[in-house]
């Protein structure tokens, strides 16, 4: 019995259910959740001792049926994910209803839970997912989805109309990409077509086309412009799906077709490009994040910092060592940066609801009455700044290393700058949050679980820098740099 | 996991764990409180002896974490690290004790005493770290716990002083994660040997070496307070007296002279860093810094900047052992680092009992305090006439070591320095106790708190009156077998690999 398809049909049969039965939404959706989790657990054991699963969904041969696919970075996405979803849903169960009571927007709560489990739906389906069409098909059902939630909150509507113009804008450009291909070499299969691609003037185009439109989604300098409206107007638990969830995604599917197909086009001069790209993404998302006035939007463009990261994989791409080790440190960024961030935008939620804003000059008294919050945030600014303990540590680590082992020491200094600036935004909300409040200010207290699971993400990201020796074992499994790669270089 | 393999985890813990539930206990709690503080320190004290006699019997212990293939926490249990770890576990006792008195009633002290322990924890981690990325984990811990103690009373100036300290400490911090991260991917894993593990390496480049210690030293540099990196000191002593005691004493500062120990003679060795030329501008530096603080110290008004100052300059007397060449001086720079923090935590000590007492917090109030307080300020004394290094004070015994171990190695320029240093210490600590003893009170006390038996709190006198006799005792029994000066010259034997 193989269970990839149900991670994609359990949280759309969810979402379907939801709509129908309003009444049991929260049920629906917490069974919904439980279910993944045992499923990515059950999966994850498989992957982990018997290495890659791949399925043809459909009962047709792979060119027509459903092709799906799970290897070590599949699972941990998944995990991710799942991770992420069990908090966010705890969440939800409080913020949606008290937020009614504040809010002149009743009908807030009505599509949060169906919307939100077909998002959940898309997210799985294009993490498994085994050829560019049907990546397409989840981008494109993610995108729909994600600006179905930003518009829940009213005042987000522009923001959100922006991201939908800019989702169909890369999907656009991603389609037509995949249609080149598939009239040239026939296929979309992501494994078949690595065999078959040529270089080509005409594949040429299709990578640019495919590359640009991602970019545009994973919202890499300079096309980041769309990303800290949408993520900071958001309502808190889509902003914390958001940045750690769906522009990792656009990121995965990059990461998957470079790694494949593409790899035969890939030039020095490219790479370099999009190494760059990256170090401009943290110097300048940084920057901005350290100018910005609200808590939420400090946090977005601290996303877009962040998203700069995982480009520096791209330099070393063609350095033999370097780019295995890279690869994993990336990889490691990208998952506790998912746990941290979406932990700082639920505890922003938390912040936002108890002050009524999110003001960062007004955060006077955090300490005294949400220390829980309070240390969900700074677990989660230890991640941004990449120190130890944390799984950002290790993903740093294991990047400076590929700088130094590649001779393209350059990298080490963006990496370590872009940590001092994001201590110093960090350390800028930190700053007023530690500061006593002798006004007695009235807040509206957050209940206790949405405290917790703010802090618990943020712990999770703390773990991924410790109990990781098996996690990376897991992640090898599969990749492309897998095996004992890592420990033979790294000894 | 045998007992050899997880005694360094155990010591780790008993502090660790008791400050994680701490940070959850309610304010009221007082009692509990105090029971896991005393009580893992008692822990901990405790598990030390038995790590000690089992090193004095040669047993091996290594506790050892995978994070990554490659990537490995290990804590290592040598005998410079049993001297750190029971120095800085036997001050976080007295220290706890005190802190426990000196907060009594204050705001926030689940917060404070949860960071206090993740502080000495890391500490304690730095001490047992068995190779340079292990180091640098517990290092950078160190930096984020003790922010909190530094801005614990959440005023403008403790803000300020807190932001002064990040600034310096994380860019620090990221040279010196640069300069492990170097090293690390030229020449692999970085386990910490004695004689230096990079002493047989002919394969690497000389100028890449030389760049990397560079930046190793910038970064540790830092919290050592070497000159020009040491501003960040004076500022620091906004924090409250507990956490000025520990900070300059064992915590962040001794980290910083404790990374250079281990640099100079565990990863490079001190031959090969003698013959790449790195040495001598340590030395250099060491000594201006050394004269510098003392001379800043003297036109300090304010009691605890001048403490702070003379820090600076002293903590430099490790890094100057450490940059001498030959056993002599090592164990001078060494037996320092113990010296150093029990004279200097009982005058931060005793600092902390004037202003808590009697409202004294500059030096020009604290004429005829010795008829009020006489034992905090013999404890004082204590402290100060070691400093300057008189003997039988533990002082001496530092200054006689790194004397000799400078001739020995014809660097005799080197007791000019120590001279001066002598003279300015005995300049800005003699007329405190001049006033402190012989002048007559000139004004009522700022602001004067009466405890009943005795000059202060109990908890307050006790631990300044403990390291002060401590510091005497070390310095009057020096030669006695196995006393701690046996101990580190076991430790600079080895490491010269006599």
């Amino acid at each position: 019995m193989n269970f990839l398809p149900l991670l994609i049909l359990i949280p759309l049969t969810g979402a379907f259910l939801s709509f129908l039965l309003p009444r049991y939404e929260k049920f629906i959706s917490l069974t919904v959740i439980t279910f993944l989790a045992f499923i990515t657990l059950y999966l994850g054991n498989i992957v982990f001792h018997n290495g890659p699963i791949k399925l043809v969904a459909g009962g047709w041969s792979i060119p027509l049926g459903i092709g799906l696919y799970a290897d070590g970075l599949t699972i941990l996405m998944l995990s991710l994910t799942c991770t992420v979803a069990i908090a966010v849903s705890i969440y939800a169960l409080f913020y949606f209803d008290s937020h009614k009571q504040t809010s002149d927007n009743k009908d807030i709560t009505k599509s949060w839970w169906p919307v939100w489990m077909l998002l959940l739906s898309a997210l799985n389906a294009l993490f498994v997912a085994a050829d560019a069409f049907n990546l397409y098909v989840t981008l494109e059902l993610m995108g729909l989805s994600a600006v179905a939630l930003i518009a829940l909150e009213k005042k987000a509507i522009a923001a959100a109309l922006r991201y939908l113009f800019i989702g169909l804008l890369g999907s656009m450009f991603y389609l037509f990409g995949i249609g080149l291909l598939y009239a040239l070499f026939g296929t979309v299969d992501i494994i078949e077509l690595t065999h078959k691609i040529q270089s080509t003037p005409t594949t040429l185009v299709s990578m640019v086309l495919i590359t640009g439109g991602l970019l545009l989604k994973t919202a890499l300098f300079p096309v980041h412009f769309w990303l800290p409206p949408a993520h900071a107007n958001a309502p808190a638990p889509v902003s914390a799906v958001l940045s750690a969830l769906v522009v990792k995604a656009a990121f995965y599917t990059l990461l998957r077709l470079w790694l494949g197909p593409f790899e035969l086009l890939v030039s020095d001069l490219v790479i370099q490009l999009l190494g760059i790209l990256g170090a401009s993404a943290i110097l300048w998302g940084s920057f901005q994040a350290l100018f910005a006035q609200r808590l939420k939007l400090v946090i977005a463009y601290s996303t877009v910092a962040q998203l700069g990261y995982l480009f520096l994989f791209f330099p070393f791409y063609h350095i033999e060592n370097a780019n295995t080790i890279a690869w994993y440190g990336i990889i490691w960024i990208a998952l506790s940066h998912g746990l941290a961030k979406a932990g700082l935008f639920l505890a922003a939620g938390n912040i936002l609801h108890a002050y009524g804003h999110d003001n960062i000059h007004g955060l006077k008294g955090t300490s005294q009455y949400l220390p829980i919050t309070l240390f969900a945030i700074g677990l989660a600014c230890i991640n941004l700044m990449g120190l130890p303990p944390s799984g950002a540590f290790l993903g740093k680590w294991l990047l400076l290393n590929a700088a130094f082992v590649s001779g393209q020491w350059w990298w080490a200094i963006i990496l370590l700058l872009g940590g001092v600036l994001a201590a110093a935004y960090s350390f800028r909300i930190l700053l007023f949050a530690f500061q006593n409040d002798d006004n007695n200010i009235r807040i509206h207290k957050p209940h206790g679980l949405m405290q917790w699971s703010a802090l618990g993400l943020t712990i999770g990201a703390v773990l991924l820098g410790i109990f990781s020796d098996h996690l990376l074992i897991l992640l090898s499994s599969g990749a492309k740099f897998g095996g004992l790669n890592l420990t033979e270089i790294l000894r | 996991m045998s007992l050899n393999n997880s005694l360094p985890l155990l010591i780790l813990l008993s502090s660790f764990l008791p400050g994680m539930v701490i940070f959850f206990l309610d304010e009221k709690q007082h009692r509990l409180r105090t029971l896991l503080n005393l009580g893992g320190a008692a822990i901990k004290l405790m598990l030390i002896g038995i790590l000690t006699w089992g090193i004095f019997n040669e047993n091996v212990y290594e506790s050892r974490f995978t994070l990554a293939p490659g990537v490995d926490i290990v804590l290592h249990a040598d005998a410079l690290s049993i001297l750190f770890v029971t120095l800085s576990s036997g001050l976080w006792f007295v220290t706890t004790l005190y802190a426990i008195g000196y907060l009594e009633n204050g705001p926030n002290r689940s917060r404070f005493f949860g960071f206090f322990s993740l502080c000495v924890s890391s500490t304690i981690g730095i001490a047992m770290a068995g190779n340079m990325f292990s180091f640098l984990v517990f290092y950078e811990i160190l930096t984020l716990s003790t922010y909190p103690l530094i801005v614990h009373r959440g005023t403008p100036d403790a803000m300020q002083g807190g932001k002064i300290y990040l600034t310096y400490t994380l860019i620090g911090g990221a040279v010196l994660l640069a300069g492990v991260a170097w090293l690390r991917a030229i020449a692999g894993p970085l386990d910490f040997t004695e004689t230096g593990l990079l002493s047989n390496r002919t394969d690497l480049s000389r100028e890449t070496l030389t760049v990397i210690f560079i930046l190793l030293i910038g970064g540790l540099g830092v919290k050592a307070a070497l000159f020009p990196l040491h501003g960040w000191l004076p500022k620091a002593m906004i924090a409250p007296a507990p956490v000025s005691a520990l900070l300059h004493a064992v915590a962040v500062v001794k980290a910083g002279a404790f990374g250079i120990i281990r640099v100079v003679y565990d990863v490079y060795g001190i031959e090969f860093a003698a013959s790449l030329h790195l040495l001598w501008p340590l030395s250099f530096l060491a000594c201006f810094t050394i004269i510098y603080g003392s001379i800043k110290a003297l036109s300090q008004d304010e009691l605890k900047k001048r403490l702070a100052y003379s820090t600076v300059s002293q903590v430099s007397y490790i890094a100057l052992g450490t940059a001498i060449i030959g056993p002599t001086a090592a164990i001078g720079g060494i037996i320092h680092l113990v010296h150093q923090g029990l004279m200097k935590i009982t005058l931060f000590f005793c600092a902390g009992n004037y202003a808590e007492t009697l409202g004294i917090h500059h030096i020009h109030e604290m004429n005829g305090v010795g008829k009020r307080m006489p034992w905090t300020t013999a404890a004082f004394t204590l402290g100060a006439l070691g400093m300057i290094g008189i003997p039988p004070m533990a002082g001496f015994v530092s200054k006689w070591y790194l004397g000799a171990g400078a001739i020995a190695a014809n660097q005799s320029w080197v007791l000019l320095v120590l001279f001066l240093s002598g003279m300015l210490n005995a300049a800005y600590f003699l007329p405190i106790l001049y006033k402190a003893w012989f002048e007559k009170q000139s004004d009522n006390w700022p602001a004067e708190r009466h405890y009943g038996r005795y000059e202060t709190h109990w908890m307050l006198l006790l631990p300044p009156v403990i390291t002060g006799l401590i510091a005497l005792l070390l310095g009057l029994l020096a030669s006695s077998p196995y006393g701690v000066l046996e101990w580190v010259r076991l430790i600079a034997y080895r490491e010269y690999g006599l």
